[in-house]
């Protein structure tokens, strides 16, 4: 009798687990709905104007189109889809971070419909690699950004530089580092991850992973060079990391003066313009190693491989990706279009981002391997005491890790 | 005789019934599936039950432990993050929920009710509420950084201050050649010896702060059951504050203090919240734990497997130290 109590337990939970298999999957594809469709919309909007701005565009094709769309911003959308997909029930179309993108395809949770999207050849060419795994282009970019390098045109004149001084080249940048740490002002502030401090990796003509992203290229004489280039900067004080600045992002001391050049993506346009309004600044393509480079960050329009209504959210993704609906995102909250055929109109309504569209011909994107999330963590938890460690053993030890990682 | 007794036993059984199946639906039931899980490289799409979900072993646990790579190393930075924290958290909140006990208890104390209220207000807070208010407090440009600079002290940045306390006392940046080499999983010697973070120990004067509110209330009731003929007795032998307070009030507190101490030790080695909201395992991994650390790999990083068997070892070390405790605790008692 004693065990009466635990027998009868395992035999309740035995029934209950094979119960489990009334939530098993049917086999193969979705069952595909038909008639007017219902789509959930997960996005991580950010802020109100991008909120605001794709309500209003999903209602207008949900009426053009007789379908019903449902936006919803994401508190966290990391966590969301990864418990959305665990319980089987996932928003139909949600945004998804290129970093994270090749995550979400290994486990088969995205629809590739890249190529039923018209005109896929539109998208800038390092976008669609971005989003292309083992040779299928997954989901349409949602727009873009890219690091320039931003110049606070007040102290550039107090330390007595030209426009003609900005530099384009590595040398020149230490130069005009010294010249501006010579009138007693921080040259430059960077922010200590790989998101940024990854620019000089790819100048030099490294990366952490072969093109394919099936090599772990980590400790490449390249990539050393680019680390001992940025560890000579910070040793020398002629680049700050935010935190040394009591800031808490690169934007944030440049917005405060505290640094006369950051290298920032195109959002520190909207930062700039809430919280430093007074600030004159100007951008430029970042100054070039090896070769010209930088990093792009995108997001593309995710379909769930489950959702019901595939057709509708092809064809909501469709509405959302063209040209003049990008455009008009750029304009709502400062966005760059991912279509070239954009392009021009763009830059004639935002002459000053030229820096930043430019750079989407030599960009690198994230990189694009499953499981890398924690080995990238790992880096930069390295990059952060980069003045006090030995470049060469940290990418070593990013190379092993990306190797277990990409071994999985 | 015996049939009767059976038929009491089956009465018995359709009582308690309704409640073993709600806690074999919701309780059992969960954790065996989850066991089942930590078996698998299930990668979070459709149900882990059916037929090509990857069947494992014990490849998940095993890979903690003696695979040199990165998922040992972040899970043993976790364990060491977390058993510092542990280890002031729980000492010091004990410590102050008997002090604050004690004051209230106090038949000095005017206006009783109003401090326990006030000593037991940040327990019943929403915990992410209070770690925002925190993460104000101790940013760089925060109430605390002002405040000590008031006094011409430059405090540190507090959430990007990855350096170990114990380093830090010691004044060393690098190890010495004894501790550099390679020590139990892994890590250097060097590393399991850091000490908590100044980070993590933001994050410990918080949960401290928190916590002993809850705690306090637990010795309070304690204190108000001790008959006070004993109080009595023991001033008549003549025994002064301290002494009754050694001698009379603490022994009787010893089952409360293992309540306390049992519990503060679960609760801590389980700090999920605080963690999510305020650092989430930043600066440098210094406030990892395998809570957190658990959550992520699950849900960021899609291995289901790996990250139950966390969990499930993080489950047997909270067990383990409990008996460990409770050993401890009897031996005295004798």
């Amino acid at each position: 009798m004693k065990h009466l109590p635990l027998a009868a337990l395992g035999v309740l939970a035995l029934a209950a687990t094979a119960c489990g298999s009334g939530f098993e999957d049917k086999p193969s594809a979705a069952p595909q709905s038909s008639g007017p469709a219902s789509l959930r919309i997960l996005i991580a909007s950010s802020g109100d104007p991008e909120t605001t701005a794709v309500k209003q565009a999903a209602d207008a094709w949900a009426k053009a189109s007789g379908n019903q769309a449902t936006v919803t911003p994401a508190q966290d959308i990391h966590q969301q889809l990864g418990q959305a997909f665990a319980g089987g029930n996932p928003p139909d179309v949600f945004y998804v971070d290129a970093s994270r993108f090749a995550d979400y395809a290994s486990v088969g949770a995205l629809e590739p419909y890249g190529d039923k999207i018209s005109n896929p050849d539109d998208f800038y060419p390092s976008l669609r690699t971005t989003f292309t795994r083992d040779g299928t282009f997954y989901c349409a970019p949602k727009d873009f950004s890219t690091l320039a390098l931003i110049v606070n045109d007040g102290l550039w004149k107090k330390a007595g530089l030209a426009a003609s001084d900005v530099p384009t080249t590595w040398e020149q940048l230490t130069e005009a580092a010294g010249k501006l740490k010579a009138k007693g002002i921080t040259p430059l502030a960077i922010s200590d991850t790989r998101d940024r401090i990854g620019a000089f990796m790819v100048q030099a003509g490294g990366w952490i992973t072969s093109a394919d992203g099936k090599q772990a290229t980590g400790d490449s004489p390249e990539n050393l060079k680019a680390l001992e280039y940025v560890k000579t900067l910070l040793k020398d004080k002629l680049a700050q990391y935010p935190k040394q600045l009591g800031a808490s992002w690169a934007g944030e001391a440049f917005g405060k003066g505290k640094a006369a050049m950051t290298i920032e993506g195109n959002w520190i346009k909207g930062a700039l313009k809430a919280d430093y309004p007074d600030i004159q600044y100007t951008a430029h393509p970042l100054p070039a190693g090896a070769k010209q480079g930088t990093l792009s960050f995108t997001n593309c329009w995710g379909i769930a491989a489950k959702s019901a209504s595939k057709t509708a959210a092809i064809a909501f993704v469709e509405a959302m990706t063209k040209a003049d609906q990008q455009l008009a995102f750029a304009k709502a909250f400062g966005v760059m279009p991912s279509r070239q055929s954009a392009k021009d109109a763009y830059v004639k309504e935002f002459p000053a981002d030229t820096a930043f569209v430019d750079g989407a011909a030599y960009a690198q994107g994230p990189v694009n391997a499953a499981k890398m999330d924690s080995v990238l963590a790992d880096f930069d938890a390295g990059l952060q005491q980069l003045t006090s460690q030995d470049p060469k053993a940290l990418l070593a030890r990013l190379r092993k890790n990306t190797q277990s990682a990409l071994g999985d | 005789m015996r049939r009767s007794r059976a038929r009491e036993d089956v009465t018995g059984w359709l009582f308690v019934a309704p409640v073993v199946a709600i806690l074999g639906v919701f309780l059992l039931l969960p954790i065996l599936m989850a066991m089942w899980v930590s078996l698998t490289s299930w990668n979070g799409q459709g149900s882990p039950f059916k037929s090509g979900v990857p069947f494992v072993g014990l490849e998940n646990y095993g890979r903690l432990f003696t695979r040199d790579d990165l998922a040992r190393e972040n899970f043993m930075i976790s364990v060491r993050n977390n058993a510092y924290y542990v280890a002031i958290v729980v000492p010091l909140q004990t410590v102050l929920a008997l002090g604050l006990a004690l004051i209230v208890n106090s038949r000095l104390l005017k206006g009783k009710s109003f401090f326990r209220s006030a000593f037991y207000f940040p327990s019943v807070t929403s915990s992410v509420a209070i770690s925002v208010v925190f993460l104000f407090i101790f940013s760089n440009s925060g109430a605390l950084t002002q405040l000590l600079g008031f006094f011409d002290i430059q405090g540190p940045q507090w959430f990007s201050d990855a350096r170990g306390v114990i380093h830090l006392l010691l004044g060393m940046d690098t190890p010495p050649a004894a501790l550099a080499g390679a020590g139990p999983f892994g890590l250097s010697w060097w590393e399991w010896l850091s000490g908590p973070s100044v980070a993590m120990c933001a994050i410990i004067a918080l949960v401290v702060w928190t916590t002993s509110g809850t705690f306090m209330l637990m010795f309070l009731a304690a204190l108000q059951d001790i008959p006070v003929t004993l109080e009595e007795a023991a001033v008549l032998d003549g025994a002064g504050r301290w002494q009754r307070f050694r001698y009379v009030t603490l022994p009787l507190l010893r089952p409360t203090m293992f309540l306390v101490l049992t519990l503060g030790m679960i609760g801590s080695w389980q700090v999920f919240d605080q963690i999510y909201v305020m650092s989430q395992g930043a600066p440098a991994k210094t406030t990892l734990t395998p809570a957190f650390l658990s959550y992520r790999t699950a849900f960021r990083d899609f291995d289901y497997g790996a990250g139950t068997a966390i969990s499930f070892v993080l489950f047997l070390i909270i067990v383990l130290l409990t008996l460990f405790q409770r050993r401890v605790m009897r031996e005295r008692r004798v």
